[in-house]
């Protein structure tokens, strides 16, 4: 079962606000979640590899080659509220 | 029997690496250092939705280049993992590193403690991307430059081998001169591109159970590394012996007060919760491409050192100062090779050439002198062409404008003067000058030889031959 303490613990390590009707929805549905799994542990896995990946390939690389980057003004675009260049945020160290 | 008050130190070091690489590693950025704020960034590495990461082959091959290089079993299966936090620099909410499965493990590098070898064990390598950078100006805001995040890192983590200071700054030096001489990390403290974190505690000697550990950050020398270590280590030792105990917790080193502090953020406990990174399939090194790279590393630092010691009979501190840099170690070679003797060409180097590098604040690679010049030079000395004074003299007029050695000793006549019948009457002169000295010489006071030496070298302005001047002046000195 997921309690609210965990629910809240979550939102807040990924910076969200919930209403105590939002806490009550996702403890439900995360529990529900859950729960499926435990259903799924039942079936026999024992001569089945570890999945890492949906897809069957490997080694997915590209050369080491520079490609133009973003003009500053479009890269800043989103932010609400830059400085010379740099995004501007909340003071992060106390 | 209680236990021990001699309390002994445990330290394991975290160091990130930055690849030599042009592009970053998920995206074609360039990972140039000092460009203007946020100009080298794309949708990849900010994060935006709907773009995705593609591996820079050129990072795999250096962590894999690194780990055999530093003796580690290199993993035929390895992926990336997610490790979640908000922080402004993080512009995606992750960084994808590598968690269960990293590209290197069990490896491990020698150092020198106390005159003896060391093996330093270490747990891991494995890649990770950068994050941004930010700025702390004062007032209510930070500021963020996006331009280093995703740059390729390594991460190389040791065991909990070290027992000082000195052993862990040892290690980090060992580490930087491995990286120069595989070309994958310039070395560079200062800028950022090698940065070390480091857990020590402190136990009663002998005991084999590991005390609370603290985390040090902040130290961007190897200066700064030894002295943030040595402050920690008694800080913690004087209050354990005080019955006080270790908090575990991260400390900032505080190089102007020489004191570490803890550190202070809005950051709630870590709770990474790392998952297999799904946008970016496993990889799997073909034994054959590991093969090439293995065979691309060239002869590391301890070997060439020891190679130094047998093949050219230099003395150990010799072999070591020149093996220290893989481009001055190939610069003596090149010497050797172009017929210099092994300890004149070490001794030249070690002592003129660093003595005028360093001046300019300059590598080796781009020193003007090049070997030939100073095999040049040396030739000249031992034909007796010109004094090893004057060759100092010489040296630096070869370095500062790159002409040959015999043209500079043609020009400025500079040719050692050999002529006896030119020294004979010049040394008349001088003893001549000085009867009172030539007096005391004659009742004894042979040591009054060097007095004469020197004034016969004044007067040639050094180009005299010294065995030559030593053998007239004996012998007028002698006589009457």
């Amino acid at each position: 079962m997921i309690e609210s303490a965990d629910v809240l613990k979550i939102a807040g390590l990924s910076r969200l606000a919930l209403t105590e009707e939002e806490v009550k929805l996702y403890s439900n549905q995360l529990s529900a979640i859950l729960q499926h799994i435990e259903k799924l542990k039942e079936l026999d896995t024992r001569d089945v590899g570890p999945t890492s990946h949906v897809l069957d390939i490997r080694n997915v690389m590209r050369e080491d080659l520079t490609a133009p980057s973003l003009p500053v003004d479009d890269a800043l675009g989103n932010c609400p509220d830059p400085k010379g260049g740099f995004y501007r945020v909340p003071r992060i160290i106390e | 029997m209680g236990e021990s008050d001699i309390y002994e130190a445990v330290i394991g070091l975290e160091v990130h690496a930055q690849l030599l690489t042009d592009s970053k590693i998920f995206c074609g950025c360039s990972t140039k250092f000092g460009l203007p704020p946020n100009s080298q960034t794309c949708p990849v590495c900010t994060g935006m939705p709907g773009s995705l990461p593609v591996l820079n082959r050129k990072a795999l091959e250096f962590t894999i280049k690194t780990g055999l290089a530093m003796n580690c079993i290199i993993a035929g299966f390895s992926r990336f993992a997610r490790k979640n936090y908000f922080y402004p620099d993080l512009p995606k909410g992750y960084q994808i590193s590598q968690y269960e499965l990293p590209v290197c493990e069990h490896g491990y590098v020698e150092i020198n403690a106390g005159g003896k070898v060391k093996k330093i064990g270490l747990t891991r390598i494995h890649i990770e991307e950068d994050a941004g950078k930010n700025i702390h100006e004062g007032g209510p805001y930070s500021l963020v430059d996006l331009n280093r995040a995703g740059v390729p890192l390594m991460e190389i983590v040791s065991e909990p081998d070290m027992r000082s200071p000195e052993e862990a700054g040892a290690y980090m030096r060992k580490l930087r001169t491995i990286l120069r001489y595989i070309g994958v990390c310039d070395g560079n403290m200062e800028q950022g591109s090698l940065r070390c974190d480091a857990n020590v505690s402190v136990r009663p000697e002998g005991s084999g159970a590991f005390g609370t550990k603290v985390e040090l950050k902040n130290m961007n020398s190897f200066k700064f590394v030894e002295k943030a270590l040595e402050y920690e280590i008694k800080r913690q030792i004087s209050a354990v012996k005080k019955g006080e105990r270790i908090i575990q917790e991260t400390r900032l080193w505080d190089s102007a007060a020489g004191v570490t502090q803890p550190m202070r953020t809005k950051e709630e406990a870590h709770d990474y919760r790392y998952f297999p990174e799904p946008d970016l399939v496993p990889f799997m090194p073909a034994e054959e491409w590991v093969r090439e790279i293995g065979a691309s590393i060239p002869e590391l630092p301890d070997a060439r050192r020891a190679r130094f010691v047998q093949a050219y009979g230099l003395p150990e501190y010799d072999a070591d100062l020149l093996t220290s840099e893989r481009p001055l170690a190939e610069w003596f070679e090149e010497a050797v090779r172009l017929g210099a003797q092994p300890k004149p060409a070490s001794n030249w180097i070690m002592g003129e050439l660093m003595r005028l590098l360093n001046e300019d604040g300059i590598s080796v690679e781009a020193s003007p002198l090049a070997p030939a010049g100073l095999v040049e030079l040396l030739s000249l000395i031992d034909a007796g062409t010109i004094s090893g004074k004057i060759a100092k003299t010489v040296f630096e007029e070869m370095y500062r404008s790159r002409k040959p050695a015999s043209a500079i000793v043609k020009e400025k006549g500079l040719l050692q003067i050999s002529d006896e019948s030119e020294l004979s009457s010049l040394i008349d002169q001088v003893i001549g000058a000085n009867p009172n000295e030539a007096g005391r010489y004659r009742g004894g006071e042979e040591k009054l030889l060097g007095f004469f030496v020197g004034q016969v070298m004044k007067a040639t302005k050094g180009k005299a031959n010294p065995g030559m001047i030593n053998k007239l002046l004996k012998e007028k000195l002698k006589k009457d």
